[in-house]
């Protein structure tokens, strides 16, 4: 793999920009792999880069059944943060943050992490208290958060009206450190990182069956013919349950639809993400001048990646009386993605009935914050058999148990 | 927008008029009962991709609840039924087949 610089940049200036080569290779797969992930979002690709960066096992495919980073990797709203209440949370996706720190430079790809800085506000006394809370538990869980006033949170973010009539703003979770990625290049990033290692990224490759052999998997099926692997990863956010079904055990999950939209792009007016639980919206200006906007998720199981006009419509009265001078914006882009929900709103990481089969998924609606952290826990997790450190409190045995990361109760919302 | 016949009081609901309530004919398990079935009961849920038969409230309208056969693809309403039954009636099961030939049935 030729390095991207600015030399690169120059020499390719100077020959027309011919010598580009391709990110990655789309080879014809392999009849076995050490490891196969199914999944070729953020969280698959993220989860073989590390198992061949940190483990060494780099004979992997990556098989996806649409294109690279199609689903939630390419729907989100970009938003990084670990200002989590529980300690399991604040660990993984303050990993994850901390990664996407040097990931740019670790990939050589341009994931453009801008740490502009993640306000959370607190609109009602409930809510105060609540981030208060968290703002403590960050304390002492190394997480760099803080509780700031409406002063502040005005200075942070001039456009906000701190007097709506239903909810003012009393107060903010403020968490300087959290900002935004471009999640298409963290997709073609890792996908980039993989190809170089050697791993096979296979696109248009669905996977029909999950082939067993005495409690074990011994390969898939796919459209593309049959694979023969040591190990296996379902990393397939959404479709989890589809794969779990077809691996032959149940999960405690339910996918909806989440949706977001963008509106037309503006000159520079907001240079930090803002986050409403309470009313439920939030709202990012993207590099092109766009208002990145999301909300709450639709209440009833949903395949179709779009979702209810209702529950976008509440999402954007609510921005509306937070941010007035949005209120005459033409909206560009409207869309829906399939997330996985958990009973307690907390990822899975986990091994599974199979014994050596591994599933990620639950993230829910925020996953992609969580890319780095999740696929460094899940390679560990993959490589050794035995969870480790990041993951050993995300197991599926957690709900058996009633070792809930209850993060619903923490955030009020989905989040 | 999702459009549900209550059938109780036979209006066509849109979902602004409606709450959804999750999976339809769960077995309830509790004391006396092992652990696994009692965390099935809890967290384990259907989550197909295709029919799905789940519980609605018409909570701004008559108020009650009710079960609905749908699409989770497709959006597609089969049917919607009253609560007080623990399957899915012969004439639901009969609108879901005659649309899905090869569906498989409930798990």
């Amino acid at each position: 793999m030729k390095r991207y610089s600015a030399f690169a940049i120059a020499r390719e200036a100077a020959r027309w920009h011919m010598g580009w080569e391709r990110a990655w290779r789309s080879p014809t797969p392999k009849a076995k792999y050490d490891v196969i992930v199914i999944g070729a979002g953020g969280h698959g690709l993220a989860t073989a880069y590390y198992l061949g960066k940190n483990h060494g096992i780099r004979n992997v495919a990556v098989i996806e059944k649409g294109w690279l980073g199609g689903g939630n990797t390419g729907r989100n709203t970009t938003i990084i943060r670990s200002n989590y209440l529980q300690d399991p949370s604040a660990a993984i996706y303050e990993k994850a943050r901390s990664l996407y720190e040097t990931l740019s430079q670790d990939l050589n790809y341009n994931v453009m992490f801008s740490p502009r800085g993640v306000l959370m506000l607190a609109q009602t006394h409930h809510e105060v208290r609540g981030y208060l809370r968290t703002a403590h538990a960050n304390k002492l869980q190394g997480v760099a958060t803080e509780y700031i006033g409406p002063e502040k949170v005005k200075e942070l973010c001039p456009i906000i009206n701190l007097d709506g009539p239903r909810y003012p703003v009393l107060g903010a979770l403020w968490q300087p450190r959290g900002g935004t990625a471009r999640h298409d290049a963290v997709a073609w990033g890792y996908a980039r990182a993989c190809s170089d290692m050697g791993m096979d990224i296979l696109q248009q490759t669905e996977v029909t069956a999950i082939r067993q052999a005495g409690g074990k998997v011994t390969g898939v099926e796919t459209t593309k013919g049959a694979i023969a692997c040591d190990k296996l990863a379902i990393v397939v956010a959404g479709h989890s349950g589809v794969l779990a079904e077809m691996a032959g055990f149940r999960l405690p999950i339910e996918s909806v639809a989440l949706q977001a939209l963008v509106s037309e792009p503006i000159k520079p007016c907001m240079d930090v993400v803002v986050m409403a639980n309470t009313v439920h919206g939030y709202m990012s200006q993207s590099d092109k001048g766009e208002m990145v906007i999301g909300g709450g998720a639709d209440g009833y199981n949903n395949y179709t990646q779009r979702g209810s006009f209702h529950h976008v419509e509440e999402t954007v009265r609510a921005l509306v009386e937070t941010f007035p001078m949005i209120s005459r914006l033409k909206m560009l882009r409207w869309w829906g993605g399939i997330v996985d929900m958990t009973g307690d709103r907390s990822p899975i990481l986990s091994k599974t009935p199979l014994g050596n089969c591994f599933i990620n998924c639950g993230w829910g609606t925020g996953g992609f914050k969580a890319i780095p952290g999740s696929g460094w826990g899940m390679a560990e997790l993959v490589a050794r058999g035995e969870p480790g450190p990041l993951t050993a409190e995300f197991g599926l045995d957690r709900f058996r148990e009633g070792r809930f990361i209850d993060e619903s109760v923490a955030a009020g919302v989905a989040h | 927008m999702l459009i549900l016949t209550c059938p109780y009081c036979g209006l066509a609901a849109d979902e602004t008029e409606l709450s959804p309530g999750g999976e339809a004919h769960l077995k309830r398990f509790g004391p006396g009962s092992s652990d696994d079935a009692f965390t099935g009961y809890l967290f384990h849920r259907e989550n197909p991709r295709g029919v799905h038969f789940e519980r609605w409230r018409h909570s701004n309208g008559c108020g009650k609840w009710f079960l609905a056969a749908r699409c989770t693809v497709t959006l597609e309403v089969f049917g919607t039924y009253p609560a007080q039954t623990t399957e899915p009636p012969a004439a639901i099961l009969d609108a879901i087949r005659a649309k899905r030939p090869d569906w498989e049935g409930r798990a």
